[in-house]
């Protein structure tokens, strides 16, 4: 088989970003729940808050670890992958990303020594601080991320001059029109993930019966955060769903489905096997005029469908069309775990239900999992085009000779099978390592100079774990 | 000014930043076999946990300034560096997960202190070699981007004469960062480490010199060398300075910013030898410039958080002052 340089480089930029985004997305939302916790600690004294942002810290610190190690990586391919596209989009990309590092990565690096290492070295409010500024900055590097993103989408505000984009409007380039959208569907995505992990590994405490005070007040905590989140997230995605409509129809005509040029009473489809080959889907299951009502907000509403454009300018439709199922039936479990929550709530049974507690820790990486399936129906939705509509992926790779990518490409594969294998054992003896005892944060509280009531509140607490 | 060279200037900050910052823990990671008792290696990597992320920033910063500022030099260094940029990213990718797994371990521990200070060496000597390829020069009008030319003789002087440098920076701040026979070991090695960085300047100065004629007017041109004189004739009295602080307790923080000032001097002659280069012969700033409306959005954010970056930058560092000994437990 002859290699393809332009193939093995898309495929080595997609393993490598997709393997990166598993991080970020737990730490965006895990920080924040973080520095949620420790805010209430400060505020209210009550130690188990302590507790909980002190045990999470432990998981964050290795899954921020491994988002910068994989991150580094990302910042460097764009030219060694698309030396092209470097070239003719750099001054467009390049000072977006510029700003994510002025304005996040340095702020981050910045803080999390001491949010790490620093409880002993700063005062209590010192420290939140910084455990605030560190979340801040996880939101900041997003925000920049996503506008670069999101110009690729949905390009404006540039102009072309000798085959380079120039910028004309640094305004219309960061404000481009899917922008708004992506960034709230992103950031709500991060903390739903962090929200579901939390819950997923408070669920298993209580199914084996350890820690359960600790695992109560984080299970309590998140299931009121996801009976929130969960369905504003679907509110956000149905709206963010439309723009794709307007601005890249062959994208929503892969999700959905729909092949005729122009489709009136678009059904929703449940089940089918989209065929790239007859331009049709084989056994269709769905149900009628629904699509039309979602996408359109009437029964009989039209909608451009895949083969309005050329087969060479469509992208690969089944990848698209089930990564959207996926990443929407997750969803919905979510929001149905969330809303059962509250029910259980109601009848006192919340922590000791096992179906429902088993059924979260079955969803601890649903998050993750959806945020992928979420980004490959906008990344691959978007080829054939790397810039909608103006730059074709197969024309800006870099011209390597194949074997070197495809070298590259198995030590990509071969160092992030092992490394996410490292990082899900070391998840794991984390978690069976259990929450800080009450003990431990009591003489740590010493160390900190903590106020003589805060104390006895642990004091309290220690009995209450019926430590000595 | 004109924007070109201002970007030049502040690529130029953010590599020399990163030299002498990642330029110490990466130092500090290669000096590892030489510290091979349970509870150094502990505290070697203590001393710099706090701060490598930081550190490694600079690395990321310089790459995207170089992609912002000069589109066209970050597109051509690093596909023409293909293998060796992405071998020094698996480098630090080892070295980097290495600090939150190393502690978290038991019986894999051996495993993560063969990842930090291979991963550290690895990283050290790639980016030498990229150094290199860079003075060398690519000679063809086009770049050749199936060529192995970056695995030149003279390339792999300069990896190892880098790997050289950032031990004598990770050992000066050992040196700094510790007591008793820790510091007293590092101490004995950065001096080591001295000669062996004052030869490598020497061969890597002699060879670029004598095997470019444009690098050799350049220094000898006319009065040139007269006014250029101030940088070898530091680099020799700042190892001189160094190599006695070495020897003297008391001024324990000396040798580290003498070693970075060496560090410094070299970089300035680089500079000197390549300019207006980003790629000899090849692509000057001006040529590789992004459009103003590039430069000058981008401007505003590196002059309002530069600063800021730099004060809580030291901030961090100060927070963590003194010996390692002294810090408590971790989170």
């Amino acid at each position: 088989m002859e290699l393809d340089t332009a193939l093995l480089s898309r495929l080595q930029f997609a393993f490598t970003v997709s393997f990166h985004i598993i991080f970020p997305s737990i730490t965006i939302g895990l920080a924040t729940l973080i520095a949620f916790w420790e805010g209430l600690w400060l505020k209210t004294h009550d130690p188990r808050y302590l507790q909980l942002a002190k045990f999470w810290i432990k998981p964050f610190a290795i899954t921020f670890g491994m988002g910068v190690v994989s991150g580094i990586v990302l910042s460097y391919e764009f030219g060694t992958n698309f030396s092209k596209f470097s070239d003719i989009v750099g001054p467009v990309l390049g000072p977006l990303m510029a700003y994510e590092v002025l304005t996040a990565f340095f702020l981050e690096a910045g803080f999390l020594g001491v949010m790490l290492f620093g409880w002993q070295r700063v005062g209590r409010k010192l420290h939140f601080f910084s455990t605030v500024v560190v979340a801040i900055g996880t939101w900041i590097s997003a925000f920049w991320i996503i506008v670069a993103n999101s110009w690729m989408q949905t390009p404006q505000g540039h102009i072309i001059v000798d085959g380079q984009f120039h910028v004309a409007s640094w305004f219309d380039v960061i404000f481009n029109p899917s922008m708004p959208y992506r960034l709230t569907h992103m950031l709500l995505a991060s903390f739903i993930t962090a929200t579901f992990v939390v819950a997923g590994v408070s669920a298993y405490y209580l199914l084996k019966k350890q820690h359960m005070a600790f695992a109560k007040k984080g299970l309590s905590m998140t299931m009121w955060i996801a009976l929130i989140l969960a369905p504003l997230q679907a509110l956000v995605g149905d709206h963010h769903g439309l723009n794709v409509k307007e601005h890249q129809p062959t994208k929503l005509a892969a999700m959905e489905g729909i092949w005729p040029a122009e489709e009136e009473r678009v059904p929703l489809l449940l089940f089918a096997m989209p065929n790239m080959e007859t331009e049709s889907n084989d056994f269709e299951l769905g149900i009628p005029s629904l699509g039309s009502l979602i996408l359109t907000h009437s029964f009989d509403g039209a909608v451009q469908g895949l083969k309005a454009v050329p087969p060479e300018d469509r992208p690969n439709v089944p990848l698209v069309f089930w990564s959207f199922r996926v990443m929407v039936g997750l969803g919905f479990g979510m929001i149905g775990l969330a809303v059962l929550a509250l029910w259980l709530r109601k009848r006192g049974t919340l922590f000791s239900n096992k179906p429902f507690l088993a059924a979260l820790a079955v969803f601890t990486p649903s998050g993750v999992i959806s945020v992928l399936a979420g980004w490959y129906v906008v990344e691959v939705g978007r080829q054939p085009w790397l810039v909608y509509n103006l730059v074709r992926t197969s024309e800006v790779v870099s011209p390597l000779p194949a074997e070197r990518v495809l070298f590259t490409l198995i030590g990509f594969v071969v160092i992030y099978t092992l490394l996410l294998g490292v990082y899900l054992y070391f998840m794991r003896k984390l978690i069976k390592k259990g929450p800080p005892s009450m003990t431990h944060l009591e003489e740590q509280l010493i160390g900190m100079k903590a106020p003589g009531y805060a104390l006895a509140w642990v004091k309290n607490l220690k009995h209450e774990d019926g430590e000595k | 000014m004109d924007l070109a060279l201002f970007y030049f200037l502040i690529l130029g900050f953010a590599v020399l930043m990163y030299v002498l910052l990642d330029g110490f823990d990466l130092g500090v990671g290669i000096l590892y076999p030489w510290f091979d008792q349970e509870g150094e290696r502990d505290h070697l990597m203590r001393s710099i946990s706090h701060v490598w992320d930081g550190n490694e920033t600079w690395l990321v910063f310089g790459g995207v300034v170089l992609f912002a500022a000069f589109p066209a030099a970050y597109a051509g260094i690093l596909s023409t560096f293909y293998l060796p940029i992405i071998l020094m990213l698996f480098a630090l990718i080892f070295r980097g997960v290495a600090f939150e797994y190393r502690f978290k371990a038991h019986r894999s521990r051996p495993y993560w202190d063969f990842a930090f200070s291979a991963g550290s060496a690895t990283a050290a000597f790639c980016q030498g070699l990229i150094l290199g390829s860079i003075v060398q020069g690519v000679n063809a009008s086009h770049i050749q981007l199936d060529s192995w030319y970056w695995l030149s003789p003279f390339a792999i002087l300069t990896g190892f004469s880098v790997m050289a440098g950032y031990a004598l920076l990770g050992a000066s701040y050992l040196y700094m960062k510790s007591r008793g026979r820790i510091q007293q070991h590092a101490g004995y090695l950065a001096k080591r480490l001295i000669l062996v960085v004052m030869l490598a300047m020497l061969l890597v100065s002699l060879w670029t010199v004598l095997s470019s004629e444009d690098i050799r007017e350049r220094w000898f041109d006319g009065m040139n060398f007269l006014y250029l004189s101030p940088l070898p004739l530091l680099t020799i009295l700042f190892a001189v300075l160094a190599w006695q602080g070495l020897g003297d307790t008391a001024h324990e923080i000396r040798p580290f910013w003498y070693a970075a000032g060496i560090f410094a001097l070299g970089f300035v002659g680089l500079v000197v030898s390549l300019f207006p280069y980003l790629m000899p012969n090849q692509l000057t700033i001006w040529d590789a410039a992004a459009p103003d409306s590039s430069l000058t959005f981008l401007l505003v954010g590196i002059v309002i958080f530069i600063p800021l970056i730099l004060a809580y930058t030291l901030w961090g560092y100060r927070v963590f002052a003194g010996k390692v000994e002294d810090y408590q437990e971790g989170y």
